[in-house]
């Protein structure tokens, strides 16, 4: 379990996370999503102690990460930045990791194998591709074998047999029972993982919900009807609690009514239809619609203080 | 759903890691010491200091024996075999400075900090295990390589018969004191690479403390310069190597050592309240 509680860090005069509260429930996936710049990997730094919040704390499993007696038992970290020395061979990398714990040998080799870092383990990072660089991060997050995984964009620049193995990664995580914090700048990344969604925007928390709450919620439902009489059509299905839009060649998009409502309306009134589609628009404009409105109230805000600057 | 996962895909440790596991200064210690070794930079800079101390202590004993009959009377009279054959910690102190930083600001420059500091979130320990580990290594390169300076120095000297021992008054100290001098100066690099965090700026630092500091300070006026210069960092770690001592100093060897010492402890303490208090 991880608690971000009143959370705020500040760097000079900019605001990256603004008194931000949240809980990482055990045994799930808890997906955060932002923007870019919205301020997750300053979250996620702050929870493993590598930035100290200006406000607030991060606990992990009860206690501060540094806390830990053994850290790397706790949480398995995968920061978006690489962080290894490019001159060190993978192997070694994870040795000197290892060997801060007394985590023996064999579990070095285990998580190689685990990544499939087995053939380029003993040559230099340095040349290493941003995917064996991503895996190399995954195997030193998993080092410890701890029951917690936070894992900054993992998908980001990788090619898609990469995101391939990420994701499987992923679903192998979850059916260990495993609890995995998960950031991302695409919500469709989250549709495919996420049970519970963090979503915060230029600093902000925005939602914390479950993701079928969020689904629930935010995603609109349209139904695309076609028909001959469309004029009619419409004048039949508009009411209080439906608005219809029509576009070119009999198309109309209906709000407020399902494709069913709509059939049966039709039969009544004996218009045939050409296609009656439900559509479900993506969670990823859903939270585009969300996020938006974070990012310009924060750009507003700016020219605020630019004029009451100057 | 875990049936129809391939077994490499399995993340969790087939056999359970043992129980004792949790971070200690001695495995941070023993994690640094693997760092150390696993770098090629660490060989060749290692490598740097045998041909500096060695080859330029065996080149200044050569030309010097080799010129030794046309030399005036004067230069004669100040000469010291001990100070010809250790010339090379000049350039020693070079190389093992930049390896001082070197171990910090390539794990800033890298990122690899992050790692290190995760894996060691009380920090402290990483700070503390650098510095032993390089002060370890560096001691016993040194130490060596200036005996082999001394000895191929006075093998060189000897054609000429102006040639000292070991055994003879101050020498041994000064044999001593050259690794003792260059491992410190190391340190002194390891604290300011915690504080600076740059390689260029750390180097930049360190040179600037040690090989422009007292040249400014002869530029003072003589009454200041009488004062200050003996307790600028290098003049007082130098002083562990001068054969023959002038009793009138401000600072002995070993008193001088302990100033320069000083310095480096103050580096070191800098670097560790940066490294508490500081964002990775």
């Amino acid at each position: 379990m991880i608690e971000v509680v009143g959370v705020t860090k500040r760097y000079g005069d900019r605001v990256a996370v603004d008194d931000v509260t949240f809980t990482v429930r055990p045994g799930m996936v808890t997906g955060f999503v932002g923007p870019n710049g919205a301020g997750k990997s300053t979250t996620m730094r702050m929870i493993l102690g590598l930035d100290a919040p200006t406000a607030g704390e991060t606990r992990v499993n009860g206690k501060r990460y540094a806390d830990h007696p053994a850290p790397l038992r706790e949480v398995g970290a995968l920061l978006e930045a690489k962080a290894v020395h490019t001159g060190r061979s993978a192997y070694n990398h994870l040795l000197a990791l290892a060997l801060t714990h007394g985590i023996p040998r064999r579990r070095v080799d285990e998580v190689i194998e685990l990544v499939g870092l087995r053939e380029v383990a003993r040559k230099r990072v340095g040349g290493f591709s941003l995917g064996m660089g991503q895996r190399l991060g995954v195997a030193a997050a998993l080092l410890g074998d701890p029951h917690t995984l936070v894992l900054d964009e993992p998908v980001n620049g990788l090619d898609p047999e990469g995101v391939r193995w990420i994701r499987q990664l992923l679903r192998s995580l979850v059916a260990d029972g495993r609890t995995v914090f998960l950031s991302s700048h695409l919500m469709s990344e989250m549709e495919l993982t996420a049970d519970h969604l963090v979503i915060i925007g230029k600093g902000r928390l925005i939602a914390d919900t479950s993701m079928a709450e969020f689904t629930n919620r935010f995603s609109r439902k349209v139904v695309r009807v076609r028909a001959q009489e469309a004029g009619t059509l419409r004048d039949l299905l508009v009411g209080p609690e439906v608005s219809v839009t029509a576009l070119d060649g009999g198309l109309l998009e209906v709000h407020g009514l399902t494709s069913g409502e709509i059939g049966q309306i039709a039969c009544r009134n004996a218009i045939p239809l050409d296609e009656l589609t439900p559509v479900v628009a993506s969670l990823e404009e859903a939270f585009m619609d969300l996020t938006q409105d974070a990012v310009e109230f924060a750009v507003h805000q700016d020219g605020l203080t630019e004029r009451t600057a100057s | 759903m875990t049936a129809t996962l391939p077994e490499a895909q399995r993340s969790s440790a087939p056999q359970p890691l043992p129980d004792d596991i949790r971070v200690t200064q001695l495995r941070v210690m023993r994690s640094e010491w693997h760092k150390f070794w696993s770098l090629r930079s660490s060989y060749f800079t290692l490598a740097a200091t045998l041909i500096a101390m060695i080859g330029f202590g065996g080149l200044f004993a050569a030309v010097t024996a080799n010129r030794w009959p046309h030399m005036r009377p004067v230069e004669q009279a100040h000469f010291d075999p001990t100070a010809v054959s250790l010339r090379g910690f000049y350039l020693a102190q070079l190389v093992v400075g930049v390896l001082g930083v070197l171990i910090v600001t390539g794990e800033y420059s890298t990122g690899m900090i992050r790692s290190s500091l995760g894996a060691a979130p009380r920090r402290l320990p990483v700070l503390v295990g650098k510095a032993v580990v390089f002060a370890v290594i560096t001691l016993v390169v040194t130490v060596v390589t200036a005996f082999v300076a001394f000895f191929l120095g006075q093998y060189l000297l000897s054609s000429q018969h102006i040639e000292t021992t070991i055994g003879a008054d101050g020498v041994a100290r000064a044999v001593v004191g050259t690794a003792l001098y260059l491992t410190v100066v190391g340190l002194m690099g390891v604290g300011l690479g915690f504080v600076v965090r740059s390689t260029a700026g750390a180097i930049a630092s360190l040179f600037g403390i040690l090989l422009v500091l007292p040249v400014l300070g002869e530029a003072l006026p003589t009454d200041w310069a009488t004062n200050i210069d003996p307790y600028l960092p290098s003049n007082a770690g130098q002083q562990l190597m001068v054969v023959h001592p002038d009793p009138a100093a401000l600072l002995g060897p070993w008193s001088g050592f302990a100033v320069f010492c000083g310095y480096a402890a103050v580096a070191l303490i800098l670097g560790a309240v940066l490294l508490r208090r500081r964002d990775a």
